[in-house]
């Protein structure tokens, strides 16, 4: 045989997974709450989609070319951070501040810190933070049939009732696509079913903020139902916090994970200043997670009760 | 017993109906035949003969040189053409006799005859292995007498007998399972006689339950033995996750399984442990599976060892389409071939002709630290950070975070969606580790 045969080291096969299969899973997955959103809050929500996943898009291929870094906006990564952008938004905003949200999410908090895995925070939940602190006006006006409204947690913080039922269907303001619990529960079927996340961090997460309102607001079922179900706790719990490269990689950690999660949710909206506290309990904890990583590595298999 | 199994591992395309039908063909060999002096772990074999001497099948033309050695038999007649390096499987040159067979495989004196293991002691035993040329024939090729010669022959509580065959593609040991169970049972209890406390347990996946039945049959009057059903996982027929699965045992990589009680052995070595003791045949042959999408008929060969891989690929109806990648031995732990022109040894169990090498096919992408390559390692490492210690060089964190726990699976590479070459750069590693402790001892 004359013709020289590929040579490598073993192992010779590999599975179908890659990066991009599961970017693409994850924009699937959000496909049924995006629906909802643009069904619930007319055109503009899908604007607002649009000049986000673009912004990500075009300022990954940007700085890439400037950089003269590999192009990698094939991975899909890029715009699964403008598509959990967009449905952070509330749907009236003005298109150029989510824009501008998804340039900075993409450039100053992914690539900037070397690009894809190597972002400490989770891009598009670090953009919403920076959004919030320079528009606080427009970010949090929120709209539903053309009525300006107060999101159910904010009624809530004010003593109101709220009708849980609507907010599992997602008949309330809110973000783009925070609000349908139904919706949100479908795309996290599908996340876990194709494996593409654990059930480890959502459930410790959504638990954790149960008790904690439990123990520290109201011993009350509708009142618990309604933390679980509004503040985006079910989009953050299944989209945002099981992001790969901003949470912990151990069993053991994603478990600690979840559980300081859900006990800064809870702290931040029973005594915070604000209604809500998901996103900032999720970019916090983000920060946490190599000293979470750290104290949680698992034992080497037949090293249990001795010194490594 | 329900289905034992391990924690972590894989499911990856398993392949096997390519031969897993195929009965077992004697295959002769046409030219000259290849002993290397080291076809198994330890010190390389002595030559015991020289060019132009006689040779018959059965003799011993290798001698262990140390106590971790074995001897190399010759498995055919002729004459010694030569004795210099040939290449291997591992694309290593290793000393090698040359032997152009004659064609009459003319055989030792007493070669076959029968013997009553029962009438034998245990150094006998011992001794008869040893001669044999016997060593683990699942690929790892540790000699066999050694690892039937622990420091207290009292701890041994467990022989088992390693049916897993987890590698996908490879069903050589299946179709031994099929086709000579009663030298595997036979082979078994031979070695339970060296070991007074222990049971015998034969470890199958239970993608094979014919062999299940098969040997469940077989043993069900044997107090000592029995069948263990194992689930279907990569990489169950690993040592340290098959005694974890079948005794709940823990073997970390600076123990030996005799330490835990239990010694291992593959279903091939035990049936050449039968053919030696019982029928004073030593090591000449094994089993090996010629299979891939490359090869036009996919097929499993009783080979005698030396034979070169190109007689198995002609044997086998050549290759239907042009290959991209050959691998002696499995996708997940064999190594990858430059050319055919190499002999079988005692380790190679299956030659994989693919079309296609997915290897080559995706590109390297940066970790997006999925953490899949942490469910999945049996030996509950992080491959992550391994691979930072890797890419550093970094041979205090590399041991740091375990990484001389590592088996080389390859698990983690398998799912790694992006691709990234974790087992390559553990192996090297781990090379590079050992070589700097023996320099400091």
């Amino acid at each position: 045989m004359s013709k020289l045969l590929n040579v490598s080291s073993s192992p010779h096969v590999r599975s179908q997974e890659t990066t991009q299969s599961i970017m693409t899973d994850v924009v699937i997955a959000m496909l049924p709450a995006t629906a909802f959103g643009v069904f619930q809050f007319g055109f503009h929500a899908l604007m607002v989609l649009a000049a986000t996943i673009l912004a990500c898009v075009l300022s990954e291929y940007a700085y890439e070319k400037i950089m003269d870094k590999p192009i990698t906006i094939y991975d899909m990564s890029a715009v699964v951070t403008g598509m959990i952008l967009a449905l952070n938004m509330p749907a009236d905003i003005p298109v150029w501040m989510p824009a501008l949200g998804g340039v900075f999410a993409i450039i100053v908090v992914k690539q900037l810190y070397g690009g894809l895995g190597q972002n400490f925070m989770n891009p598009a939940l670090a953009a919403r933070c920076f959004l919030l602190i320079s528009f606080a006006g427009k970010m949090s006006t929120f709209k539903l049939d053309g009525w300006s409204g107060a999101t159910p947690l904010a009624v809530l913080k004010t003593g109101g009732q709220v009708d849980v039922a609507a907010m599992f269907v997602g008949k309330i303001p809110g973000t783009i696509g925070e609000v349908s619990v139904i919706a949100l529960l479908i795309g996290a079927a599908y996340l876990v079913f194709k494996k593409v996340i654990s059930l480890r961090i959502p459930v410790t997460y959504i638990l954790t903020v149960a008790v904690f309102v439990f123990i520290f607001g109201k011993q009350d079922l509708n009142f618990v139902l309604a933390h679980i179900c509004g503040g985006g706790l079910i989009f953050g719990a299944f989209f945002m916090a099981t992001d790969y490269v901003t949470s912990p990689i151990t069993p053991k950690g994603q478990i600690v994970f979840g559980i300081l999660l859900g006990v800064l949710t809870g702290l931040f909206r029973l005594f915070g200043g604000s209604a809500e506290g998901v996103s900032y309990a999720i970019i916090i904890s983000n920060m946490l997670v190599p000293l979470i990583e750290k104290y949680t590595l698992p034992v080497a298999f037949g090293k249990e009760g001795k010194k490594a | 017993m329900g289905l034992a199994t391990f924690k972590g591992g894989i499911h990856p395309y398993e392949g096997k109906e390519l031969s897993e039908n195929k009965p077992v063909q004697m295959l002769l060999p046409k030219g000259e035949l290849v002993y290397p002096m080291s076809q198994h772990i330890g010190a390389p074999a002595t030559p015991l003969v020289a060019k132009g001497d006689k040779v018959l099948a059965g003799q011993k033309i290798g001698e262990a040189s140390g106590f971790i050695s074995a001897n190399v038999i010759c498995s055919v007649s002729g004459t010694v053409k030569a004795i210099e390096p040939r290449r291997v499987a591992s694309g290593a040159m290793v000393n090698s006799i040359i032997v152009e067979n004659d064609g009459e495989y003319q055989t030792v004196e007493g070669l076959g005859a029968d013997r009553d293991p029962a009438k034998l002691s245990k150094q006998e035993i011992r001794d008869i292995v040893k001669e044999a040329g016997i060593v683990g024939l699942g690929g790892a090729g540790f000699p066999t007498h050694v690892k039937l010669s622990p420091k207290d022959e009292n701890a041994i509580e467990y022989i088992l007998v390693n049916g897993a065959e987890c590698e996908p593609y490879l069903t050589s040991d299946y179709r031994l399972m099929i086709e000579e169970p009663e030298k595997i049972v036979g082979g078994l209890k031979v070695i339970l006689q060296l070991f007074d406390k222990a049971k015998g347990v034969i470890g199958i996946e239970n993608n094979k339950p014919e062999a299940i039945k098969k040997l469940r049959e077989l043993v069900k009057d044997e107090p000592r033995i029995e069948v263990c059903e194992l689930l279907t996982k990569y990489p169950q027929g690993g040592e340290r996750s098959l005694i974890n699965a079948i005794t709940g045992r823990k073997v970390n990589s600076s123990m030996l399984p005799a330490d835990a009680g239990c010694i291992v052995d593959n279903i091939d070595t035990v049936i050449s442990v039968y053919m030696a003791v019982c029928k004073t045949t030593p090591l000449m042959r094994r089993i090996v599976t010629v299979t891939g999408d490359a090869i036009a008929n996919p097929i499993n060969f009783n080979v005698k060892i030396g034979t070169n891989f190109q007689e198995l690929v002609e044997a086998a109806g050549g290759f239907k389409t042009e290959p991209e990648k050959l691998i002696a031995g499995g996708p997940m732990m064999g190594m990858a071939l430059f050319t055919t022109d190499i002999p079988v040894t005692k380790t190679n169990s299956a030659l994989l002709c693919m079309t296609r090498d997915e290897v080559a096919a995706n590109e390297e992408t940066p970790c997006i630290r999925c953490g899949k390559c942490v469910s999945v390692c049996p030996s509950h490492i992080v491959p992550v950070k391994m691979m930072k210690a890797a890419l550093k060089g970094d041979c205090d964190a590399f041991v740091k975070v375990n990484g001389m726990e590592c088996m080389e699976c390859g698990s983690c590479t398998y799912v790694c969606p992006a691709k990234r070459p974790l087992t390559q750069a553990f192996k090297e590693m781990r090379k590079t580790v050992a070589a700097n402790r023996r320099k400091k001892a």
